[in-house]
């Protein structure tokens, strides 16, 4: 009775809306059975709550990449396996890895970088305007924000841009092959592993020149340890934001009402950010399994059974958040779950926030005639099992 | 009411600092402080709502 399963991942007709057969999950309740690609059928976690007890709970619910009972979403996923960095592992493994890093993610670090994401979200408008109309904004705004900023955190060399935004474009994109995304693992850790290399003979002041001195020379991490956490860094660091921020834009411009309160009021930012995260759900579903035997909405949930929690879903449980589908960037709700929720929650959010508030404002101050320049039905939309977003972005103003 | 914190729980997500900044603060190594723990009679819903949003449940109210 394979035949009646509805698949996972399936993709997204409007880009800011989850896909409209996510629906038929929702018959048989809040976690119900779906096939992936390879055939495999795991559990579809679509419910908020149920959502959260998942992510809440890393005993029984892994993120073990390794194992062989990680379910992979897309061919991408089971080259992933190799590459080994917190977001893959389970407490106590993944904590230790995690606090390293925390000191160069706190809200005030995020704070502390916000005059220069203004000065480049400035520079790349100058550009633009400088040019003229048409603009792709994906390439010439949303992608090189985040990009920047990351290799600024990082001490990665801005001038390689266009190769590791190209690799990391394969690994995240859901129609990717096994060999194409293996390739682009190999390629970036390579790249990476030459860098550190380079950076333990001449230290630089990014946060990997940091890890390296008091990580890797003092023998608590290995260097493809550290290969494996900057890669993660690099480009989780990059491709989400630029998704966000691009598609950002375009729910902004499509829903004209919201777009004018916000004009009207620039103090909205933070909310309108979080409305527009719950709304657009970048990362459509996350991937554990299950350690044990569990209960969970009714569900009998059986060692070993994978689990795809689904994000797009559960951030639009009427439960949760009141006409779930309303775009309403003074809702004012944080408590949903596109930064993930439980120990793996994103440790770049708050960078992410604060690059999403500066670009989006400010594109919007500065460019006050902004609009499609393609009817925004024809925008291609990126592929289910990767990263959810638009590959371009084309306005004038 | 007052909170309290378990820095060996906390993973540095930063949602009470966002929530909060006269209360929560994040040290040097990224983890949470609490700089006011005291919570008013009538706050309380306010401030399940705010522990509630913690990914690493490392906040609590004790009486």
């Amino acid at each position: 009775m394979t035949a009646g399963i509805p698949e996972y991942p399936q993709p997204r007709g409007c880009p800011y809306h989850p896909p409209a057969g996510y629906a038929e999950y929702d018959r048989h309740g809040p976690v119900s059975r779906v096939r992936l690609y390879n055939g495999r059928q795991v559990w579809a976690v679509t419910g908020h709550a149920e959502a959260r007890r998942v992510l809440l709970d890393p005993a029984t619910y892994s993120s073990d990449r390794v194992h062989p009972h990680y379910p992979a979403l897309a061919p991408r996923f089971e080259s992933a396996r190799k590459v080994r960095n917190f977001i893959g592992m389970d407490p106590p493994e993944h904590t230790v890895q995690r606090r390293m890093l925390l000191s160069s993610f706190t809200v005030k670090k995020a704070q502390a970088l916000r005059p220069r994401i203004q000065a480049l979200v400035d520079n790349l408008i100058d550009t633009i305007e400088a040019k003229g109309p048409v603009a792709d904004l994906v390439p010439e705004f949303a992608l090189p924000v985040p990009s920047i900023v990351i290799c600024e955190l990082l001490g990665v060399p801005y001038a390689d841009h266009t190769f590791f935004e190209q690799q990391s474009r394969r690994v995240v994109t859901g129609s990717t092959s096994l060999e194409e995304s293996a390739d682009a693992f190999a390629q970036l850790s390579a790249y990476l592993d030459g860098l550190i290399g380079r950076k333990q003979q001449d230290p630089g002041d990014g946060l990997l020149d940091t890890l390296i001195a008091e990580q890797v020379e003092t023998g608590v991490l290995t260097r493809r340890e550290l290969v494996d956490i900057a890669l993660l860094l690099l480009v989780a660091g990059h491709e989400t934001t630029a998704s966000a921020i691009a598609l950002g834009v375009l729910t902004l411009l499509e829903h004209p009402d919201q777009l004018a309160a916000l004009r009207a009021d620039a103090s909205l930012l933070p909310t309108a950010v979080e409305e527009l995260l719950r709304f657009m759900a970048i990362a459509d579903g996350i991937a554990r399994f299950a350690t044990a035997d569990a209960e969970l909405a009714g569900q009998r949930i059986r060692a070993g059974d994978g689990i795809v929690v689904v994000i797009s879903t559960a951030n639009r449980d009427d439960a949760a958040f009141p006409g779930p589908a309303d775009f309403e960037i003074e809702r004012g709700a944080r408590n949903h779950v596109s930064f993930g929720h439980g120990v793996h929650q994103c440790i770049g959010q708050n960078l992410a926030r604060a690059e999403m508030e500066i670009a989006l404002g400010t594109l919007f101050r500065r460019l006050p005639g902004l609009r499609l320049a393609r009817d925004s039905g024809e925008l291609p939309i990126k592929e289910a099992g990767g990263v959810q977003g638009i590959w371009e972005l084309p306005v004038t103003w | 009411m007052r909170i309290t914190a378990d820095q060996g729980r906390c993973l540095g997500a930063g949602q009470c600092v966002l929530s909060a900044p006269d209360r929560f603060d994040q040290s040097e190594l990224g983890l949470v402080v609490v700089l006011d723990p005291e919570v008013p009679d009538g706050d309380e819903r306010r401030f399940r709502a705010i522990l509630d949003l913690c990914p690493s449940q490392a906040l609590s109210l004790e009486v």
